[in-house]
């Protein structure tokens, strides 16, 4: 779980500044979001599939991490065309040739669309965001002026739920040790609402004891970061090109 | 006389759910150079011993001093928690910040050093410890003797005047052993130690107490005394020296 895979490779997408990466990553999808026409949501698939290239990620690995966009655009490809009352684009006939399914126009543009801007968006958070280590991202944000409460429940959520994670194999390998298979009856259920219930327990326990430690070496509610990154000329030329592209592509729209 | 470091007296506490007095009427005095070793049966009292120590469990009668000042409030135990450092039995619950060289600044920053200061500190203790090479590394992602020696790492930097290690030991190996042996012999500060291992508490500790019925004896003299072993080639006459 969560091996931040992609976190440690060297590419120039990598020397960036996290905060540069969170705010570019920011922009490039909500203007991609919110545009309306092919031509520039094509532009900006093309800008993530180049973010893609500069952070050296491997093609294949792009594609299997697409695979629940892919679903989710599956469910959307189903059901939008046949559900818009509006220009028909094919006729097909469905049991008998008296009753016809309808595609719309419209609902096909739109799936396209919605498949153009959620690839575009997941690609340009697992260019830019997905490339640091949790611990950049908590730092980045610390800097962006989110709040320190939020960091640290970032920081921490991802610290231990690995642990938790840990935990619960540790608790199924006791359970099939002892001959347990996971079957459809009441037996089964009540064995898994046990593991989750100790689940819970422990993980109260550890959240007591991991407060414990951090009284014991003075914590006192204020959360210091060693942060020490400074905006290096690199950052500070991407995040003005981004910028410009986005504004430019902005400006574009509103003109054609 | 030298004065005590720190002053147990009649210490009484029972956890809320529980009628047995994990603490019973317990008196114990450290003094500066202590190295004293703690051996007693699960569930003696030795880690509440430690968490009583450090505020973390509120005795209902009895009073603590912590280098001569007598310490109730929470206030008061913030000083102590300056001055002593606990090692937790495990290290995963000491380990929460994301970079061995966040967590082990992390106290200092809570002392109050700046960011610098702080990194230094950081740095040195790892360098002390022969663990430079994590600065960086991923705390979770470290084994189980590297993460111990990380957190050791963390409780040292905060400089404590004491230490109170809860099984320091637990699941090392010999090599991971030998290296918490030698950091400590190396030590001029006073601590406690709990441990199971005799061979562990006899080479670095020059006292050894015991718990028993929520109270502490000491066993200051060293016994000679026989037990079985085995090894390979028993069989066969042979000297141990």
């Amino acid at each position: 779980m969560f091996d931040e895979i992609l976190a440690h490779k060297n590419s120039i997408i990598h020397e960036l500044d996290p905060r540069t990466r969170i705010i570019s990553s920011l922009i490039l999808s909500f203007a991609a979001a919110l545009s309306d026409k092919f031509l520039i949501l094509g532009i900006y698939f093309l800008i993530s599939l180049a973010l893609i290239y500069m952070a050296s990620i491997d093609f294949f690995y792009i594609i299997k991490r697409l695979k629940p966009v892919f679903l989710f655009l599956l469910m959307i490809w189903i059901i939008l065309p046949l559900t818009f009352q509006d220009k028909m684009f094919l006729k097909i006939p469905f049991f008998s040739f008296s009753k016809f399914l309808t595609l719309s126009i419209p609902g096909l543009e739109l799936c396209a669309k919605i498949t153009l801007k959620s690839i575009t968006i997941v690609l340009i958070f697992v260019s830019l965001v997905a490339t640091m280590t949790f611990a950049s991202i908590g730092n980045g944000l610390h800097k962006l002026f989110v709040s320190d409460k939020m960091v640290f429940l970032i920081l921490m959520t991802y610290r231990y739920i690995s642990v938790i994670e840990h935990e619960y194999k540790k608790l199924l390998r006791a359970a099939k040790f002892r001959g347990f298979k996971p079957r459809t009856n009441l037996h089964s259920y009540r064995t898994y609402a046990y593991i989750a219930g100790m689940l819970f327990v422990r993980a109260s326990n550890r959240a007591k004891r991991v407060y414990q430690a951090m009284v014991c070496r003075g914590f006192n509610g204020k959360f210091y970061t060693l942060d020490t990154f400074d905006s290096s000329k690199l950052s500070l030329i991407f995040i003005f090109i981004i910028f410009a592209i986005t504004f430019f592509l902005v400006l574009i729209e509103a003109w054609i | 006389m030298n004065k005590p470091i720190i002053e147990l007296e009649n210490i009484s506490f029972s956890y809320p759910d529980s009628n047995i007095k994990i603490l019973d009427k317990l008196n114990f005095k450290v003094f500066k150079n202590d190295k004293i070793g703690i051996i007693a049966p699960n569930g003696s009292g030795k880690t509440t011993l430690f968490y009583t120590i450090m505020g973390l469990c509120k005795p209902f009668s009895g009073n603590i001093k912590i280098l001569g000042k007598l310490v109730k409030t929470e206030k008061d135990f913030s000083f102590v928690r300056s001055k002593i450092g606990l090692m937790f039995q495990d290290a995963d619950d000491q380990l929460f910040s994301p970079t061995v060289l966040d967590d082990v600044a992390f106290g200092p920053l809570n002392l109050g050093y700046s960011n610098i200061d702080a990194c230094d500190i950081a740095k040195k203790i790892l360098y002390d410890l022969g663990l430079e090479e994590f600065e960086n590394s991923i705390t979770h992602r470290l084994s189980g003797g590297q993460k111990r020696l990380v957190a050791f790492a963390s409780v040292l930097a905060m400089k404590p005047s004491i230490l109170l290690l809860d099984e320091p030991t637990a699941g090392l190996d010999t090599n991971a052993k030998e290296k918490i042996e030698k950091i400590l012999m190396n030590l001029d500060i006073s601590y406690i130690v709990i441990s199971h291992e005799f061979n562990f508490i006899n080479k670095i500790t020059n006292k050894t107490v015991s718990m028993e019925n929520g109270k502490i004896f000491k066993d200051d003299e060293v016994h000679i005394h026989q037990h079985e072993h085995i090894h390979k080639l028993g069989k066969l006459p042979h000297k141990h020296v």
